[in-house]
């Protein structure tokens, strides 16, 4: 009897169909790439019990366990359970497994947790977001990076999440070191000067990375109580037109940001293209093709920005073209 | 005069007293730390008790209360000059004994070192001191070694434990503002907590010859050093300042000449008319710096600079520990005798 599988639903329940006839791999979605430890030896024990006692750590922090069969399906959802518990994983029915893999792993940098560089927890951000989101099937991809330094490539996401801090002076505990002045230089975008022995901030420039609160000896910067972020949008890999993320917003709040993607995938809901093949489009190439106006009108639904937001009112991507 | 107040009775005392003065004590300043979510105890106005951080060491020392971080020396016109008129508010230091000793040595360079110093002195003279229990020793500190471990020369000494209160006043002023408080109390003997020994040991050189200059340790360090000066900035002993004179921007004829902390590690600290400097090398810099803490000022004045509070250590960010350069320089000198 040969093999009657429902290759579309497999998929949305996070296994993937190989090369190899029979032979699928289980996908486990970690947001934030942070995870308790036991996790790994539960995938172990997955990757030696029903695989071939081999793991892929994706490009996107998940673990993908190789060289299952399609008929232990069943069971390794049953193993993925306690995983699914300590991820916290949105989840529809226990014991059923991942429900969705359209919308990808939210990935992260290490984030405050460690990095001196990060301005927030990026794995509690990633998981905000799991939470807001999942499950979901559309093809989005989000990431979270705790500073300008970008290591989770969030430009290259539809959503790229990077921290900022809006750093506060104060100039009585300033003594002159330039530290601060000499950092932003070396490291960043070249904000700071000194006028009459204090530092002088151009607000336009500062991108709000947090090195002059790392360099100042003396607590004279310190980081804002708030959190900012830079939401960038619409960054890709692919085929056809690779690009970076633009800036859409900057000294944004995480509160909208959120909203901003919920609206997004209304948004997507509505204009993705009915020759989508297995419903995914780029949000991206939706964008270019209904126009960035409309793709504002439905982003911005109910997000009151804060004063100090700096939105673009229009977004252009560039990239490189080979459908043209 | 000893006694044991509840808490709620500690509360109402220490409102009296900042009644009567401005209350300085370490609190913990919520995310105003170096990194993301990161909290630094230094000073600031407490009102009550559970303002004060009693348990972490604080990561800046109460200097910047009686040595400002920018002071305004004087006002300049074109034919005038003018200087502020100083506050005569008494101000009350929360401190622990190893940052009491380090008043002994303010007063060592702004007063007893040839003339006394105007500035340091109006504020000296308004400071009361209220000494903190250690009931256990930091990790970094190593005051038992430098004999700063225990002090006598407190003006109050506070100590909460649980619901308790533990007060010894021995300044008739702050007896005095508290009275209504204290009155009734009956008065008991108060056992001071004073840290007995330090995780850190630490021994000084006592001989150093003349060769320690050039040792290779100096060279290592040197290497290491980003020569962002934060020992120097959390040190409760180092004084040096440097003069800025600020024109105003929309009156340049007009302006102020300040006073502002200096550290030796930093860039500039000796620059002279003509671009020459002392000490180029960050690791010349340090050496200069730890000599004088142990050595120098102790050749000079009979004892030594450092209080073995250990800010230093617990704040360089390329983890340089000053402590065990000092260990390191006993070494040398007992591998130098022998």
């Amino acid at each position: 009897m040969g093999l009657d599988i429902n290759t579309k639903k497999l998929k949305k329940n996070a296994f993937r169909v190989s090369k190899v006839r029979g032979i699928g791999a289980s996908r486990i979605r970690v947001p934030g790439g942070y995870l308790d430890a036991r996790v790994l030896g539960m995938v172990q024990e997955i990757a030696q019990e029903y695989g071939n006692g081999f793991v892929h750590l994706t490009s996107r922090q998940g673990f993908e366990i190789e060289g299952i069969r399609f008929e232990d399906m069943d069971k390794i959802n049953e193993k993925l359970q306690p995983i699914i518990e300590l991820l916290e994983i949105n989840q529809e029915k226990p014991g059923a497994g991942y429900p969705a893999s359209g919308t990808r792993n939210i990935s992260a940098c290490i984030g405050s947790n460690v990095c001196p560089f990060a301005n927030y927890n990026t794995a509690r951000l990633a998981k905000d977001i799991e939470k807001a989101v999942f499950p979901n099937d559309l093809h989005f991809k989000i990431a979270c990076t705790g500073c300008s330094n970008d290591c989770a490539k969030a430009r290259l996401h539809d959503f790229g999440i990077i921290g900022m801090t809006m750093p506060q002076y104060d100039p009585d505990r300033c003594v002159s070191c330039e530290a601060c002045v000499k950092g932003c230089r070396a490291l960043s975008v070249n904000a700071l000067h000194m006028e009459n022995y204090k530092v002088i901030r151009d607000k336009d420039k500062c991108i709000g990375c947090g090195v002059c609160v790392t360099k100042c000896p003396t607590r004279a910067w310190t980081r804002s109580k708030k959190k900012y972020y830079k939401l960038t949008i619409m960054g890709r890999t692919g085929k056809r037109n690779p690009r970076l993320g633009q800036d859409f917003l900057a000294w944004a709040d995480a509160e909208n940001i959120i909203k901003i993607i919920l609206n997004t995938y209304a948004f997507v809901e509505e204009h993705i293209s009915p020759d989508a093949p297995g419903r995914k489009e780029h949000i991206g190439y939706i964008i270019d093709r209904v126009g960035f106006e409309e793709y504002k009108k439905w982003a911005l639904r109910d997000v009151e920005l804060m004063p100090e937001t700096i939105m673009k009112e229009c977004v252009y991507w560039d990239g490189i073209h080979f459908d043209r | 005069m000893g006694y044991q107040l509840s808490k709620a009775a500690g509360d109402k005392l220490l409102a009296q007293w900042s009644r009567n003065g401005i209350v300085f004590a370490p609190v913990k300043m919520e995310g105003e730390g170096c990194f993301a979510d990161t909290d630094v105890v230094r000073y600031g106005n407490v009102t009550s008790l559970d303002q004060v951080e009693w348990e972490k060491k604080s990561d800046y020392s109460f200097k910047e209360i009686l040595l400002p971080i920018n002071e305004t020396l004087f006002y300049f016109t074109e034919d005038q000059t003018m200087v502020p008129k100083g506050k005569e508010q008494k101000i009350l230091i929360f401190l622990r004994s190893c940052d009491l000793h380090a008043v002994k040595r303010l007063d060592q360079i702004y007063l007893h070192n040839g003339g006394e110093d105007f500035y340091y002195n109006r504020l000296r003279r308004r400071a009361k001191f209220i000494l903190m229990p250690c009931a256990e020793t930091c990790d970094s500190g190593f005051c038992a070694a430098m004999g700063t471990n225990a002090c006598e020369d407190y003006d109050a000494y506070v100590s909460v434990e649980g619901e308790d209160v533990f007060l010894d006043i021995r300044d008739e002023e702050l007896s005095m503002w508290g009275e209504e408080i204290l009155n009734g109390n009956s008065e008991t003997t108060v056992a001071l907590q004073f840290p007995k020994e330090n995780k850190e040991k630490v021994t000084l050189p006592k001989n150093l010859s003349n060769e320690s200059v050039s040792l290779a340790l100096w060279k290592e360090y040197g290497d290491r050093c980003i020569g962002c000066g934060r020992c120097n900035f959390v040190c409760p002993t180092c004084t040096c300042f440097t003069m800025q004179d600020i024109f105003y921007r929309d009156n340049t004829n007009v302006g102020e000449r300040r006073r502002v902390w200096a550290s030796c590690q930093v860039d500039g600290y000796t620059d002279m008319a003509g671009g020459h400097s002392y000490r180029k090398s960050q690791g010349e810099r340090m050496r200069f710096k730890v000599m004088h803490k142990i050595y120098d000022f102790e050749k000079r004045f009979g004892y030594p600079m450092c209080v073995g509070c250990g800010r230093c250590d617990d704040v360089c960010p390329e983890y340089i520990s000053y402590s065990a350069c000092i260990n390191r320089l006993a070494k040398e000198e007992q591998t130098h005798e022998k």
